[in-house]
């Protein structure tokens, strides 16, 4: 009797071998596919994406490349995942952290084949990986008790982070810039308040740190051009024609003269509410919504610079570094909190024109413009400065700091290999491999960088024997140098998410001895 | 296909369309069945037991489930057989019922099945084998019963919960912070139980996920998280002593049910009309204020000069939360879901002692706790984990710790795992069935071969000699007298469960042999399939 069909027509089964092969080929061909990238001297990707007008991005970041994959395989998938999450939850790291996966992905295979079942690798990763944790808690170093030994921390991860990136020719300056924004917000994660304004001409080296805060705005014609010690009103309030809320009401008249006389009721109440809003002393006023002509013109008669159609992260912006208050009632004119900065101008950069507001009196928020040649060397550029941005940010809350250079690695890998002698039983192979497994970091970066990898890394392997020994690899020189002295530094917390994340999806992947796909959905062809 | 005639010798069309249908009828159909059956049995048997492995399902978007789950991996499945579809069904409802067990009580079904196949090729009809085995799982429930234990628990010692709540878990990926997991499953099951009527509202417990951090930083909070932020970005972030108003009504102008039309035509009635317009959002404000709010919950929106008034009067505001959070948020503050404005009364207000807003990671991921609340009942346990599909499988692993907690405060008894119970069982049925004459005794020893299969694969699962393993046990317990005894999954060294600290519910067990009798004995009276053929 044949085996009943008990799926659907298109939906497939791979079980076993063949389900973990799928999942073992899918994980490794993502590996390979973003390994390039990984190290200062990685490589960038070219993504064109499919839909109209073919953009092209230009990339080095992990999470952006893998983020615009069409891809099938499911154990792919589950990479990708975490690499999404490392970008939301560290912002760095989103190719260690795949490359690390791939790698015990790539030792695991091996193992199965050697006949050791999924589940003996599986405690001995969770094993090695505890281990490895430990030996980094170790060695970490905190710098919290002094401010300007923390501060040079700050500098060497900014610089770290961005040598991979397309800002590595100007990284001191731009780590400068880096630190300079995140030590603002005063420990807060919320890199909202960080604004990032790109406009392209002029060079990288151009861009700057704006202490003050810069809104992408026209000011209203006939408005002064230059305000000095500004009191801003920032409103979120409709300043076309106030409709009348109260559900169902409409106008009917029966004459022209009654239209016309509504409509001066409705201008008479528009002059009411701007002489309320002038009524609060005010010389600006940042409305998030339109501004029709009528209140623009009278706020021009009484000197008020009205911006009009601000979005909403730029009032919030505005209102935090002004230390106003979002208003949209005006009626008590005394107990609302005005914004305040001692000077607003219009500015060009570029060709363009802005509005910049500077000496505001909280501090928190600030902006940096970008400049760069063309759109691509700008958003590249934005999401540099935005890795460097989130890790900075989350070094503030753990100051917990480690050495970069693949010292991390060998640091962990040695004390686990000491882990894999000391326990018996087929675990050990698995707690080896993981070991293995990490070094495959270091020797990734020296491939990328051209260098000799093999030599390199038994170098490195021969010094971390000694105790505290700070050696990684130096990718300018091509040899194996002090990281202390060349002030390669990482967060912990990033090197802490990357192991544990990377374990994790390996492990999930390792479970899995099936694979059902449900039959696709059937869609209109949109192509 | 059966055709019919008349005296004539014309045909009967007794089935419409015959011709374009597939029928399969008698011993045909039925073995056609039970290799259906069969076949989804054995996609489960793999995951059965703390070695088991995991399953990757792919669904009809492309999105990826991973899981270990039984009811959850049938229940994506893309089965389009009828009988597979009746061996999902079996799996839901032992997940609807107990909440655990959903894998066993599959494999269960397939091992009765299997050996129904081999009765059924010895010429036994399919009734007397569906009696046989109705006879053997009533055997098999009462001495579940007679070799269950009472064990006692109270809020002060949760130790024995933790430990069962810990046999579930460890078949699941979160297997590597089981204890932690299991005292959250059973601290929250215990906040929110009733000892007295013994029963466990899991309504009033929500699992919330966020992507990011450990599985070691999942925490149980004696409160409500809300997925929102405050209404207005100046808000204060935190408020302690929080009195707390909850509306269903938005900060609007009314909008009555009837239609309505408000004629404008003259000037004076559309400046009253503006004044009173005004005076609606003061007076909504001023209404929560007079009550002594110190925030305002609403299940709807504010409109933007609502919004200043209540950020101008120092009152926080949350707006668009959810019907089901705003009702736990009610549960735990005890405060009252209020629908109207005028309606506002002091004694309506819940209160919390923490509220607070707390962001994530680097995007602007805010959630919003309310903590130690009046009514400390209502709990939320919230999971952090490397990846979504973590998170998602964690819920579901969970959720199945949470209900094994509640069966036992339910009931108290429980029986050991490791496929003891089993084993013990299929003894005991075994020596009932040279008790009973006629051809149903064929059956009954049938049925103890099946329930032989459940620690097979576990053993299997394990990477141990299936059948001599299950001998050795087999033979250890009736030696010893001791149905503690059952398969060593995790090499500690023993056979005794007692030891292990491996239990299960007794009613979990109940039902799993109960339901799978029944699905069995449904599927063994099918004699005839008559289905659409395909084109």
């Amino acid at each position: 009797m044949a085996i009943e069909k008990i799926f659907k027509d298109d939906a497939s089964e791979e079980k076993g071998e063949r389900a973990r092969m799928a999942s073992f080929v899918g994980a490794i061909a993502i590996t390979d596919l973003v390994k390039t990238t990984l190290g200062p001297k990685g490589m960038d990707k070219i993504l064109q994406s499919t839909g109209r007008g073919h953009g092209v991005t230009v990339t080095n970041d992990g999470a952006t490349i893998l983020k615009s994959l069409h891809i099938d395989n499911p154990a792919a998938k589950v990479l990708i995942d975490i690499s999404k999450v490392q970008d939301d939850e560290v912002g760095d790291g989103t190719t260690s952290v795949v490359v690390l996966a791939g790698e015990l992905l790539r030792e695991a295979e091996k193992l199965v084949a050697a006949k050791i079942h999924p589940m003996t690798i599986i405690s001995g990763y969770r094993m090695a990986a505890e281990c490895a944790r430990n030996a980094l808690l170790q060695r970490v170093a905190d710098n919290k008790g002094s401010a300007e030994k923390f501060r040079s921390d700050l500098m060497k991860i900014a610089m770290t982070t961005l040598s991979s990136k397309i800002l590595s020719q100007d990284k001191v300056y731009f780590a400068q810039l880096a630190v300079d924004a995140v030590m603002r917000l005063k420990g807060s994660t919320n890199l909202e308040a960080i604004q990032i304004i790109k406009k392209p001409g002029g060079s990288l080296r151009d861009s700057f740190l704006d202490e003050g805060f810069i809104l992408d705005k026209k000011i209203g014609l006939g408005q002064p051009k230059r305000i000095e010690n500004a009191k801003i009103l920032v409103a979120n309030t409709a300043m076309d024609t106030d409709k009348v809320k109260i559900y169902g009401a409409r106008v009917r008249v029966d004459s022209m003269s009654k239209v016309a006389e509504i409509e001066g009721a409705e201008k008479e109440k528009m002059r009411e509410k701007v002489q309320k809003i002038i009524a609060h002393g005010i010389n600006c006023f940042v409305n998030r919504q339109l501004i029709y002509n009528f209140p623009e013109e009278l706020f021009a008669d009484a000197g008020v610079l009205a911006i009009e159609h601000a979005d909403f992260d730029g009032i919030e912006r505005l209102a935090l570094v002004t230390g106003g208050e979002i208003a949209s009632t005006f009626d008590n004119p005394e107990s609302v909190k005005l914004g305040h900065c001692d000077l607003i101008e219009e500015i060009m950069i570029g060709e363009d024109k802005l509005i910049h507001f500077s000496g505001v009196e909280m501090g928190q928020a600030c902006t940096i413009v970008l400049r760069g040649a063309s759109h691509h060397v700008l958003d590249e550029a934005e999401r540099s400065l935005h890795d460097a941005l989130c890790v900075l940010s989350q070094t503030v809350n753990d100051t917990r700091v480690l050495f970069g250079g693949g010292w991390p690695e060998m640091v962990m890998a040695k004390e686990v290999d000491e882990l894999a002698r000391k326990t018996p039983g087929k675990k050990s192979h698995a707690i080896e491999a993981f070991s293995r497994a990490l070094v495959a970091i270091p020797t990734i970066i020296a491939d990328n960088a051209g260098l000799d990898s093999a030599d390199l890394v038994a170098q490195l392997r021969a010094a971390h024997h000694k105790e505290g020994c700070n050696a990684g690899i130096d990718v300018i020189s091509g040899s194996v140098g002090d990281m202390a002295d060349l002030g390669i530094s990482e967060s912990f917390k990033v090197k802490q998410a990357v192991l544990l994340s990377a374990t994790e999806a390996a492990e999930m992947i390792l479970r899995v001895d099936e694979i059902i796909t449900c039959a696709p959905r059937q869609r209109e062809d949109r192509m | 296909m059966a055709l019919a005639f008349d005296e004539y010798g014309r045909p009967f069309i007794i089935l419409k369309e015959q011709d374009q249908k597939t029928r399969l009828r008698g011993i045909d159909a039925q073995k056609a069945n039970i290799s259906a059956g069969k076949a989804v049995a054995r996609i489960l048997r793999t995951s059965l037991g703390p070695k088991g492995m995991d399953k990757i399902l792919q669904s009809p978007d492309g999105d990826v489930t991973i899981t270990n789950d039984g009811a959850t991996i049938l229940e994506q499945m893309d089965v389009d057989n009828q009988i597979a579809k009746l061996m999902v069904e079996l799996s839901r409802s032992q997940d609807y019922e107990i909440g655990d067990g959903t894998t066993g009580v599959v494999v269960m079904a397939g091992a009765l099945l299997e050996q129904a196949e081999r009765l059924l090729e010895r010429g036994i009809h399919p009734i007397r084998i569906a009696e046989g085995y109705e006879m053997a799982s009533r055997i098999a429930v009462e001495h579940l019963e007679h070799i269950s234990q009472k064990f006692d628990f109270g809020t002060t010692n949760i130790e024995p919960l933790v430990q069962t709540c810990m046999t579930t878990l460890s078949s699941k990926i979160v297997n590597r912070c089981k204890r932690h997991l299991a005292e959250i499953s059973v601290k929250a099951v215990l906040s929110v139980a009733d000892l007295e009527r013994k029963d466990v509202n899991l309504d009033m417990i929500k699992v919330e996920g966020k992507v990011g951090g450990k599985l070691e930083d999942t925490e149980l909070i004696y409160g409500i998280t809300v997925d929102k932020d405050m209404s207005h970005p100046q808000m204060p972030k935190q408020i302690e002593d929080a009195k707390i108003a909850i509306l269903t009504c938005p900060f609007e102008p009314p909008k009555p049910k009837t239609k309505h039309k408000v004629d404008i035509d003259t000037v004076e009635k559309f400046q009253t009309l503006r004044l009173q317009e005004q005076k609606y959002f003061d007076d909504m404000v001023q209404k929560c204020k007079d009550v002594g709010a110190t925030l305002v919950i609403c299940q709807w929106g504010f409109d933007d000069e609502a919004n200043h008034l209540l950020m101008h009067r120092n009152l926080p505001a949350v707006r668009w939360v959810g019907g089901v959070e705003l009702e736990l948020i009610a549960i735990a503050t005890g405060g009252r879901i209020v629908p109207r404005f005028q309606e506002l009364t002091p004694e309506k207000l819940g209160r919390a002692g923490l509220v607070r807003e707390k962001s994530f990671g680097t995007t602007k991921d805010k959630m919003l706790y309310i903590e130690h609340c009046a009514n400390s009942r209502a709990v939320t346990i919230f999971i952090r984990g490397g990846n979504k599909m973590m998170i998602e499988e964690t819920k579901r692993s969970i959720h199945d710790a949470l209900c094994v907690a509640r069966n036992l405060i339910r009931n108290n008894s429980i029986v050991y795992g490791g496929g003891s119970a089993e084993i013990s069982c299929s003894i005991a049925v075994e020596a009932a069935a040279d008790k009973y004459p006629g051809v149903e005794q064929y059956a009954i020893r049938a049925f103890a071969d099946a329930l032989d299969s459940v620690p097979m694969a576990l053993a299997e699962n394990s990477g141990l000699q299936p059948i001599e393993t299950l001998s050795a046990v087999k033979s250890q317990q009736i030696k010893e007298n001791n149905p503690h005894n059952g398969i060593d999954c995790n090499d500690v060294g023993t056979n005794d469960m007692r030891q292990q600290d491996v239990f299960e519910t007794l009613i979990g067990k109940q039902q799993q042999i109960l339901l799978a009798t029944q699905v069995v004995k449904m599927i063994l009276k099918i004699d005839d399939v008559i289905s659409p053929s395909d084109y």
